[in-house]
């Protein structure tokens, strides 16, 4: 049954109906996804030619931001889908019983691990890694043990604002456990500052303040393919890297249902998917028929793929930032 | 102006309370249970505090000497080095700190120079960094004011003091410091305030956890908890906290009393010493090393990516323009209607104090509840995308309002002080009092507000976060979208525009309003 609800969607998605033309399809997303520099204009193009609808997008800060928005607008809400979740919130968006299952049949998907989530499909992932200079700095620390040895200085981003610095509070627990109290320990003289967000950071370590940066193992792909620049690189640790799966979700009030159920499987064929490298910067949960743009393959990938199930991720995680603060303030 | 005058302020007042206690109200009963405060919440409380009252002591102190400097000397270029100097003050927050580190950062031109006679380097990072930047941001704020208080004393006691052939210590002993007792414990509130509130600032430079801010504790309960009863707990104790300091200022504060003068220019004959005049050229020089290198770090950066900064940001840069000068219009209506209705009610000190204070209030609020409570108010009734621009420009003009107040009420007091008796004797009120007595004289305070609010409205991020979408980014929104791209070139560029944007609108208001003055 759920493979003939896909046939249709896909069906539907080719022969758009007269009933949908003056449809409106809600999306509620991430800030930078809507920016005109990232994969919303691209995305609403293609969906809008398929389904002879209108595709609105509202942007509400980042993933954390996001969900608090939904939970502040409740049953009222006038999305139909919400798009740029990841598995940390997951489980409270779950919890909200806001969202409903998205009942469609996943093609097979390019992910690290396996995906069976009855509410939401993921439609893009990637690893956190320290990005560094090449030229600044050749030989880079290869464990958090190394980084900790070393006298590499390094930009995080603050868990409780980021999600980025929630991700590497998670990579420090799936890594080591019981010793993280000990890691954060020891990375507070590496740390340089850690900053409200991505762009801070990421800013911050262009201009020179710090060898490396908590940044995506696909963040040198944008300066080798925009900007000519193969200076920048992700550093692989033993340990392996934590992932953040990016995912959307259709709401249980959504005022149109139909519509968000065909946009949820548009967003995993090739028009969506093959937006992402290189507007998203990461990877495409379907990988395209031509594969990634030319340069993904020289991007450093890790042997290790660690990722806490939505359920311990959403119970570890108070303990989780406990142990980041009380390290750092050691 | 009579019953008129108090109804406009009284209106006012109503606003500024339901926008501030309203929004504050609206999250705390959307809350699914009373708040509770943590260890971290109060350790956070403590750091606050301190570093609020370390970066305004530290504006004031040293600004009182670079005011004294600016107010005895008269150089060409003068008027536009004051207006420069408000820049930091009037950036957002990211672009300042980034100009801020190029010049004290790891890589800044401070640690080349200290490397190249042989000396380690100096952090910025850690509780130094985020009182430097707050010094940086709020010391050309505190000369402003001091300095307008410096030009309020009436010439007549300057001539009468070089009459009697005082001193500088003389005229510091009998016009200075009276003037300072009035003026300082606002300043010093005003920065107080702006620095309990900040957010990006010590979160970028703090350092680590131990700079955690009151306002950084509510967007971790919204953001990470959902936990509307904590934020809004927060956020009433960040209101206790700026009332406490509000009555503690008012409590230092006694006014100068000068008396009447004949409103002529100031002539001041009390700088003639060279050593005095040395010691007046290298504070000016410093305070505008200090202020305009991080500036000129941000142009040097910015200025060649100009011409290639795509079309949505010329668009954004558009629709900040429309959103300030909508805000700063707002600011002074409001400002005026408030400050009148004070000074008009000096009789009844009480109620003249707690209006003054309802509109210092928006300095207390966090912006983040402001805007959670605003969405929370208008979506039932209002599209949130629908409501963006136009909820910008409110909360930017209730942000403005305390500044604007500031700049007022003083002036206005002199005015009342000063010809108010014969206003009154001819018979000019209401509307006739307004045209003829009062705009010509506040020109210069009112086209000062009036700047100050359009460009901090200009550079201001807040709460259009909260409620755009692509047609409606503002231009501090799309530096961050750019840098959120990856975009860092385009986003120099964006932060070249939004400085000179936010500057040019400062210059023009600020300009406007001395021509427009008689003095």
């Amino acid at each position: 049954m759920r493979t003939t609800q896909l046939a249709t969607a896909f069906l539907l998605a080719t022969a758009p109906l007269c009933a949908g033309a003056s449809q409106t399809l809600t999306i509620y997303t991430y800030d930078s996804f809507v920016s005109d520099w990232g994969p919303g204009p691209v995305v609403r193009e293609a969906f809008e030619a398929v389904c002879g609808c209108t595709v609105d997008f509202v942007a509400a800060g980042d993933g954390a931001e996001l969900l608090a928005r939904i939970q502040l607008e409740g049953t009222r809400s006038r999305a139909d889908i919400v798009l740029g979740l990841d598995t940390n919130l997951t489980a409270r968006a779950a919890a909200t019983g806001l969202f409903a299952p998205h009942e469609l049949e996943a093609p097979s998907l390019d992910l690290p691990v396996a995906w069976d989530d009855p509410l939401f499909l993921p439609y893009d992932w990637g690893w956190f890694a320290f990005v560094h200079d090449r030229a600044r700095l050749p030989e880079p620390p290869e464990s958090f043990d190394a980084l900790i040895d070393s006298d590499v200085s390094i930009l995080i981003q603050d868990p409780r604002s980021s999600t980025p610095g929630l991700g590497l509070v998670k990579w420090v627990e799936a890594a080591h456990g019981d010793r993280a109290a000990d890691i954060w320990a020891g990375l507070a003289p590496r740390i340089v500052t850690v900053t409200r967000g991505w762009s801070e950071a990421y800013g911050l370590f262009l201009q020179g303040e710090a060898d490396m940066v908590l940044s995506y193992t696909t963040s040198p792909a944008y300066h080798l393919i925009a900007e000519d620049d193969a200076t920048k690189a992700a550093a692989p640790f033993d340990e392996g890297h934590y992932l953040q799966i990016e995912v959307a979700g259709m709401l249980a009030n959504a005022p149109n249902p139909d519509l968000a159920r065909d946009f949820l499987a548009f967003m995993l064929t090739e028009d969506f998917q093959s937006a992402i490298p290189t507007t998203n910067w990461m990877y495409p949960a379907v990988t395209p028929a031509e594969g990634l743009p030319e340069g993904f393959e020289t991007l450093m990938r890790p042997e290790t793929s660690l990722l806490f199930s939505p359920e311990e991720a959403a119970a570890i995680r108070d303990a989780a930032i406990e142990r980041w603060r009380d390290g750092l303030a050691r | 102006m009579g019953r008129g005058a108090l109804w406009a302020g009284g209106l006012v007042a109503a606003l500024l309370i339901a926008l501030n206690l309203g929004t504050l109200g609206a999250v705390a009963l959307r809350a699914d249970a009373p708040g509770r405060l943590g260890a971290a919440d109060w350790a956070a409380l403590r750091f606050t505090l301190w570093q609020a009252v370390v970066s305004a002591g530290l504006s004031v102190a040293l600004a009182v000497p670079v005011a004294r400097a600016l107010a005895r000397r008269s150089f060409p270029g003068r008027a536009l080095l004051i207006t420069a100097l408000g820049a930091p003050f009037l950036l957002p927050t990211l672009v300042a700190v980034l100009g801020l580190l190029a010049v004290f950062g790891r890589g800044g031109i401070v640690n080349h120079g200290l490397a190249a006679i042989g000396l380690g380097p100096v952090s910025i990072y850690g509780p130094q960094g985020v009182i430097l930047a707050h010094v940086f941001f709020n010391l050309p704020l505190a000369t402003r004011l001091i300095l307008q208080g410096w030009l309020a004393i009436p010439a007549e006691r300057f001539r009468l003091a070089a009459a009697l052939g005082f001193g500088p210590s003389e005229i510091a002993r009998h016009l200075e410091r009276p003037m300072l007792r009035e003026v300082l414990p606002g300043a010093f509130l005003v920065i107080f305030l702006i620095c309990l509130t900040s957010f990006a600032v010590a979160l970028t430079l703090g350092g680590g956890p131990r700079a955690t801010t009151v306002e950084l504790a509510i967007y971790q309960a919204f953001r990470l908890d959902f936990d509307l009863g904590r934020a809004a707990l927060l956020a009433l104790i960040q209101f206790g906290l700026c009332a406490v300091a509000a009555a503690l200022a008012w409590g230092v504060a006694s006014p100068a009393g000068f008396g009447a003068g004949l409103d002529r220019p100031v002539e001041r004959r009390d700088g003639g010493s060279l050593m005095l005049k040395a010691q007046d050229v290298a504070l000016v020089a410093l305070a505008a090393a200090f202020l305009l290198t991080p500036l000129a770090a941000v142009v040097a950066r910015g200025l060649p990516q100009i011409t290639e900064l795509p079309a949505p940001v010329w668009q954004a840069a558009g629709r900040s323009l429309g959103v300030a000068l909508a805000s700063a219009g707002l600011t002074i209506a409001c400002a005026l209607a408030l400050a009148v209705a004070v000074v008009r009610l000096a009789p009844r000190p009480r109620i003249a104090g707690a209006l003054e204070g309802v509109g210092l209030m928006a300095l207390a609020a966090s912006p983040l509840v402001i805007g959670t409570g605003l969405f929370l108010i208008l979506f039932p009734v209002l599209r949130p995308t629908a409501a963006a621009l136009p909820a910008t420009a409110l909360v930017n003009a209730a942000m403005a309002l305390p500044f604007a107040l500031r700049a007022l009420l003083p002036a206005l007091r002199e005015v009342e002080a000063t010809q108010g008796r014969l206003a009154d004797s001819l018979g000019l009120h209401g509307l006739a009092r307004l045209r003829l007595l009062i705009l010509p004289r506040l020109a210069r305070p009112l086209g000062f507000a009036a700047g100050l609010a359009a460009a901090l409205s200009m550079g201001d991020l807040g709460v259009i976060v909260l409620f755009a979408d692509a047609q409606t980014a503002t231009l501090p929104l799309q530096l961050y979208r750019l840098m959120g791209a990856y975009r860092m070139d385009d986003a120099a560029g964006a932060a070249f525009l939004l400085l000179a944007a936010s500057l040019t609108l400062f210059w023009i208001f600020d300009r406007g309003g001395r021509l427009g003055a008689r003095n």
